[in-house]
């Protein structure tokens, strides 16, 4: 299983309050995630990724094992802790503001 | 006894008021979507209880929310109320419809429009028509399955089925002149939607910085109506396009005479917006953002005037509503009630509404979280809320 932990806006959104956790066939990748994730939730799609281009918000970030993997290719592989569900894969809402 | 229901978008949510027909004792319920940015909010006329919402924001775009309990719940249009995602059907990853209500393509088939996909950006260059926000909802006068959308990068798109989904009408932006469009400072934004309540075929638009247009055949072919407007700011003040309308009005029983707040200059036309000429007449000053025609007076109209585009805020710090009771050009301040010194708060172009009530209630809300409403058409004003984030739209239903 996967462990995917939403930013605060989105678990509201969503109606979630904890890690979510995904079944996902084949590769472990950003995208794959994101894939099942928004299968699961589909009031998701268009908050993370953009509708049109498929592209991540500009404003979203994505960590995991205390690593910034946000320019990382989204079909690239996750850390295997994280395709093993011993670490989350982090969305975070970019900070803003002074 | 009649009821008021008063809708408030707001940086930081949406709040719905509500008071008897007195509109004296007000309750007020929210934040919805807390945190999130609310453009706009309205009820269908058709169903009042049907209210759709737009709740934006930075990082993770736009949501679009629909309630048909009277804003007391609310779901994404098209997907599972969000109890049950919990269910577990969810847990065992079964997917869900739904996730396309905040899902707003353009339109660039052949078939529908043209394959337009730039515009002209602050630097003159050709720049990608990207989709950023919805500023506005307006739901169709008699079907509450039909709403409107009026989005930034400018554009109109309509939704059949409850703001489950939505498909552009393209032939706006395809008009002759879509690739000269150029965004004003708060972006290129659709901002303003008139139903004509005689003629569902005619609606009319206004963009934030191209103009006014309308279509008299549901929106396949858009005329600009922009005849006798003049803006300093531009090469050639009377442009066909270029115009920065802030907000459009009409009376549903005269609805070829149409109002405009202008960037600067209030202006009337009598001829669907064939024509426009100036009414600002003595207001102290000529530059604000709403406007709006009270219920039963046709002629009689409200502004808030603004000390100028460099300085929004009231003149003089005083908190003015001007209403002219001759269709514009005569002025009188209205200020009983309001702040009369030291006030510098702003009120957007779609902060202000009236109730359909006898006599008139008219409501604004500034950019300094306060909420006023006038129960006598405009003599006298209280607050409703003083403290909360920045207004940024103000609706009203009257229910029975």
């Amino acid at each position: 299983m996967i462990r995917v932990a939403l930013p605060y806006h989105l678990q509201t959104l969503a109606g979630i309050r904890s890690e979510v956790t995904l079944t996902v066939a084949g590769p472990v990748t950003r995208d794959s995630v994101l894939d099942a994730l928004e299968a699961r939730y589909p009031v998701l799609r268009g908050t993370i990724r953009d509708h049109a281009t498929r592209r991540r918000r500009p404003m979203v970030r994505f960590f995991a094992c205390k690593e910034d993997l946000t320019h990382e290719p989204p079909d690239a592989p996750l850390p295997d802790a994280v395709a093993s569900g011993a670490e989350p894969l982090l969305i975070v809402g970019a900070i803003a503001g002074g | 006894m009649s009821a008021i229901r008063v809708l408030v978008g707001t940086r930081k949510g949406a709040f719905v008021l509500t008071a008897d027909g007195q509109r004296r004792d007000w309750s007020v319920a929210g934040p919805h979507f807390a945190g999130w940015e609310v453009y706009h909010l309205k009820g269908s006329p058709a169903e009042p209880d049907r209210i759709y919402a737009s709740q934006s924001g930075g990082w993770f775009g736009q949501v679009i929310q629909r309630s048909n309990d009277g804003g007391l719940t609310w779901e994404q249009p098209g997907s599972a109320p969000a109890a049950r995602d919990a269910s577990p059907d969810a847990a065992a990853g079964a997917p869900m419809p739904g996730g396309e209500s905040n899902r707003f393509l353009y339109d660039t088939s052949e078939e529908t429009g043209r394959p337009l996909t730039t515009h002209q950006w602050y630097d003159g260059t050709q720049h990608p028509w990207e989709f950023a926000r919805v500023w506005h909802l307006e739901p169709s006068l008699t079907d509450p399955g039909v709403v409107y959308a009026g989005v930034e990068d400018a554009a109109l798109f309509r939704s059949n089925d409850g703001g489950e989904s939505w498909h552009e009408l393209a032939g706006l932006r395809g008009h002759d002149t879509g690739a000269e469009w150029v965004p004003g400072a708060g972006g290129m934004c659709l901002h303003t939607i008139l139903l004509d309540p005689g003629d569902p075929e005619r609606m009319f638009v206004a963009i934030s910085a191209a103009g006014s247009f309308r279509t008299d055949d549901g929106g396949r072919t858009w005329t600009t109506i922009n005849r006798g407007l003049h803006s300093g700011f531009l090469p050639d003040p009377t442009a066909e396009i270029g115009h920065c309308v802030h907000r459009l009005a009409l009376h549903p029983s005269n609805p070829d005479r149409l109002f405009m707040q202008k960037h600067w200059d209030v202006m009337r036309s009598d001829d669907a917006g064939a024509n426009w000429y100036e009414v600002s007449g003595d207001l102290p000053s000529d530059f604000g953002f709403p406007i709006h025609v009270h219920a039963h007076e046709p002629e009689t109209v409200y502004v808030v005037p603004i000390k100028s585009d460099s300085e929004h805020y009231p003149p003089e710090g005083k908190l003015r509503v001007y209403r002219s009771r001759t269709g514009g050009n005569e002025w009188e301040a209205l200020t009983e009630g309001l702040p009369q010194k030291d006030c510098y708060v702003n009120v957007l172009r779609d902060a202000m509404a009236v109730d359909s009530l006898d006599p008139c209630g008219v409501y604004f809300g500034t950019t300094g979280g306060q909420v006023y409403v006038s129960p006598d058409g405009g003599d006298h004003w209280t607050a409703i809320v003083r403290d909360l984030p920045s207004v940024l739209s103000v609706e009203v239903q009257t229910l029975p």
